[in-house]
């Protein structure tokens, strides 16, 4: 008897020829078909579809899971729930326009998005930043990162079955959204960096703030390595669990952590340096075996290098504008906008046509951002919005992964394998 | 015309060169980039050389775009990163607007499967010998191409049957 059943033991209402072929291909996803026993009388064989509303699937994940008992024999993936259409609303928006909706694209680290774009932006057009918007950018970013692994390292945790650590996290969490508030004027959703710069300088404010959390935090993220690091529970959950091998890693195309974890030292800020990476140092950690706990063990110590290079920034710091004269290419500031005509005309044909690339131009940048290598690749046709913009999402990448290490496991693990992964569906949506 | 190409690149783009003359049809430089264009029907020729002979192992993304109005209107890019030499490359292959087809590179790259389904997805590309020929963003009902030039922002009206709101129908 052949596995065929699926089909008529699972009565689809609702989009059937999209159903009917995504249990068609959980069917194929091997050579050998494997097969049902109709007469298997405790039913130890079944398909359970996870998510998309599962509170461990990190927002609209779903997937579909072939159990035989408590072993998963395969499994698909199904992603596309939130259906935006971002690449297609950047193509009807100009660059400066387009760059508020980055933030929402992975909204746990909305700094690193906004530089992704502006730096391709400005490869694009030539446009010269100054100097103190690169160390800001990079205080930005760094931040940036260490919220989004905090957020990471708290779910996943929470994944594993300690509930309170999330809430420890969390209020590191909501330190760094103070700094955020008084560096960019948003707590969440920034929108700081723009096209030539940034929104606004540094203020001794958000200077002081930046200075004792990255004087505070060491001690945090040691606390944290003492609860977890000898941990038996958290440690048997982990290890050897959810395996990337080395040999595979590169074949999947996995990305960030995940990468990095399975031993490859590809970091795109020691790739390509863009922003002033190449004058601060910093190491990149790498482990070898490829499971839950090397992941988590990389993910740790980069946010130790974060504030290394936060600590490098401040210091290093230089003074001057933080943003580019050239009214043709950057936003004048508010001064200029409300007391003079020149920036108010200036102001205008920014909102109006924005910043023109030559035509025919082709760029890519991509920066790391906490989730792996996040690029953004622009064709310009020689007006003020993208002919076409693609954007290269680390999370994308890293589901796919995901959908090839779970064959195998046990189904309890799925939640903290997924955890691991560190998905953010907002970004592997476009 | 002249290149400002890396060392280790320009050794690159000479084997190519070397090994496919007749299929390399252009490499140029834009905002830094280095792209190179072949003939469609060496892809997985090309690929297989540059990952084997040229140590790009690592295909970091691969994307479609649409040159409407103009001929071979779409084009699939390769963006590929050698480990070893720490070089980007981007190759790019273009194919017709009635039925476009494109060999599937997801045998050197398993990593192609997924954003290959998600060109078929906004472009209508298809490739052939891909594993999992399905939609991925989009319901397998849904018959249009969203990122082609024509389709309109606000999405085709009534084009998908949207859940009944009301919950008991019967």
């Amino acid at each position: 008897m052949k596995l065929s059943d699926i089909q008529s033991k699972v009565n689809s209402t609702f989009f059937v020829e999209h159903q009917k072929k995504l249990y068609q291909s959980l069917e194929d996803k091997h050579t050998t078909i494997e097969e049902l026993d109709d007469g298997d009388p405790l039913s130890s064989k079944m398909i359970l579809n996870m998510g998309p509303q599962h509170p461990a699937t990190h927002g609209v994940l779903r997937l579909v899971l072939q159990l035989h008992g408590e072993t998963i024999e395969k499994v698909k993936l199904d992603i596309g729930y939130l259906h935006r259409g971002v690449e297609k609303i950047a193509e009807n928006k100009t660059y400066q326009e387009f760059m508020p909706y980055t933030d929402r694209m992975d909204y746990l680290s909305p700094y690193s998005n906004n530089v992704a774009l502006c730096t391709a932006v400005e490869k694009i057009a030539n446009v010269e930043v100054p100097e103190r918007a690169h160390y800001i950018r990079m205080i930005g970013c760094e931040l940036a990162r260490i919220s989004s692994h905090l957020l990471w390292l708290g779910t996943m945790v929470m994944d594993a079955g300690a509930v309170s650590f999330f809430i420890w996290t969390f209020k590191e969490r909501e330190k760094i959204y103070d700094i955020m508030d008084r560096l960019t004027g948003h707590r969440f959703t920034v929108s700081h960096a723009r096209i030539g710069g940034v929104a606004n300088d540094i203020t001794d404010e958000a200077m002081g703030a930046i200075k004792e959390f990255a004087e505070s935090f060491p001690k945090e993220i040691r606390d944290y390595h003492k609860l977890l690091d000898r941990n038996r529970l958290f440690f048997d959950r982990n290890e050897a669990v959810g395996v990337l091998k080395t040999e595979d890693a590169i074949k999947i195309g996995a990305a960030g952590p995940v990468l990095r974890a399975t031993g490859y030292g590809y970091d795109v800020r020691k790739f390509a340096p863009y922003a002033r990476y190449d004058e601060v140092e910093f190491g990149v950690p790498t482990r070898l075996e490829g499971d839950n706990l090397a992941r988590y063990f990389v993910r740790m110590e980069e946010m130790s290098e974060s504030i290394r290079i936060i600590n490098q920034c401040i210091d290093k710091l230089p003074k001057g504008p933080v943003r580019t004269d050239n009214a043709k290419q950057a936003y004048p500031s508010k001064d200029e906008v409300y007391y003079s005509m020149e920036g108010m005309i200036h102001d205008f044909m920014m909102t109006d046509t924005g910043i023109c690339p030559p035509e025919g131009a082709e760029a890519y940048h991509a920066v790391e951002s906490p989730k792996g290598e996040l690029g953004y690749f622009i064709q310009s046709d020689g007006t003020g919005h993208p002919w076409r913009l693609k954007i290269n999402a680390p999370s994308f990448s890293n589901l796919q992964v995901l959908e090839n290490i779970l064959d195998g496991e046990m189904v309890a693990d799925t939640v903290v394998i997924i955890g691991g992964i560190d998905p953010v569906m907002g970004e592997a949506d476009k | 015309m002249s290149l400002e190409l890396s060392e280790s690149l320009q050794k690159t783009v000479d084997a190519l060169t070397e090994a496919f003359p007749e299929k390399l049809i252009e490499v140029y430089q834009s905002s830094g980039d280095t792209f190179a264009r072949i003939e469609k029907d060496a892809l997985l020729e090309v690929c297989r050389f540059l990952k084997e002979e040229q140590h790009f192992i690592y295909l970091s993304d691969l994307f479609g775009t649409d040159r409407y109005t103009s001929d071979e209107r779409f084009e699939v890019i390769y963006n590929l990163i050698s480990m070893k030499n720490q070089t980007r490359l981007f190759v790019k292959v273009r194919c017709e607007e009635e039925n476009p087809t494109v060999d599937s590179v997801s045998p050197i790259w398993p990593a192609a499967n997924w954003n290959e389904r998600e060109v078929y997805d906004m472009f209508g590309i298809r490739f052939n010998n891909h594993p999992d020929h399905r939609r991925i963003f989009l319901p397998e009902d849904f018959e249009y191409f969203p990122l082609r030039k024509e389709f309109p922002l606000l999405g085709i009206q009534g084009s998908i049957d949207l859940p009944q709101t009301n919950p008991d129908t019967e």
